[in-house]
């Protein structure tokens, strides 16, 4: 009454229930970016072990958990420097980061230069609130 | 010529919880529904727009669709990479609220978009990216 397909059947819903459960770690993380995140906290709502969420996001995604995160608050970032009249130290906190350190490296690694070049470039441009955010 | 956009298709996996997303969460209108179990093709609109239609499709309908690729769909619309739209309203922040108010999936809360938009973010019942954006 065994038979091999209802198996292979069952293993591969139990994939995609798991993929669901990542695809609703990296929602969170889009939805809930500028408040104080950790992967462990992450993994809770779904209920996975840390190290289980971490490995799993990275096979699934491509990249681990914290990098998604830290990529959805550069993003954000460099868009409120772009746009509004908001120090460096400010947007570092409005996007979750709680360590300017931090934030300034990690700015930098993605965008190409740090924020407070980035921020004085916008002005220099006169970006502003009207103005267009080159991408 | 005169051709105009009428029907976007986007993926389900249980047409069911997806016809109850875009009828009683998003308020469309079914305009048809055909087929029976998961091989169920569901129309549905916005009322008063009759032109402007999302088709509600199964993903593997095509027999010309192999093993290896209809695992490759499932686990893109699993992991949410796959199917995706992009919508539009007058008053974001109150249709934010009333879908906000339903059992679902919240993405993006309404945000001010650098590119120029505001907007928020959905996902429907099989995992499709549904993005509202406001329009004047």
């Amino acid at each position: 009454m065994c038979r091999p397909e209802w198996g292979r059947a069952r293993t591969e819903a139990r994939r995609l229930d798991d993929l669901a459960r990542l695809r609703r770690v990296r929602d969170r993380i889009d939805r809930e970016y500028a408040r104080p995140l950790n992967v462990e906290a992450l993994a809770r709502g779904v209920h996975m072990s840390a190290g289980q969420l971490g490995r799993r996001f990275r096979q699934a995604y491509g990249g681990s958990v914290y990098a998604y995160l830290m990529a959805r608050r550069i993003e954000r970032a460099a868009a409120l420097l772009w746009r509004d009249d908001l120090s460096v130290t400010e947007v570092c906190f409005a996007v979750g980061c709680s360590s300017p350190g931090t934030f300034s490296t990690c700015f930098t690694e993605l965008v190409g230069m740090p924020p407070s070049a980035y921020r004085r470039r916008a002005a220099t441009v006169g970006a502003g609130r009207d103005g267009h955010w080159p991408g | 010529m005169d051709i105009t956009i009428h029907t976007s298709v986007l993926p389900h996996d249980d047409p069911d919880t997806s016809l109850a997303f875009y009828r009683d969460v998003l308020g469309f209108e079914v305009r048809s529904d055909v087929g029976q179990g998961k091989m169920r093709w569901i129309t549905v609109g916005p009322a008063g727009q009759p032109d402007t239609c999302i088709l509600l499709a199964p993903p593997f309908a095509d027999p010309g669709i192999t093993d290896d690729e209809r695992r490759v769909i499932s686990e893109m619309m699993a992991k949410g990479t796959y199917g995706w739209i992009l919508l539009a309203t007058r008053n974001l922040a109150e249709t934010f609220e009333k879908v906000q108010a339903h059992d679902v999936e919240v993405v993006q809360e309404p945000t001010e978009q650098p590119y120029g938009i505001r907007d928020c973010a959905f996902r429907d019942p099989a995992g499709n990216m549904v993005r509202i954006q406001e329009v004047g």
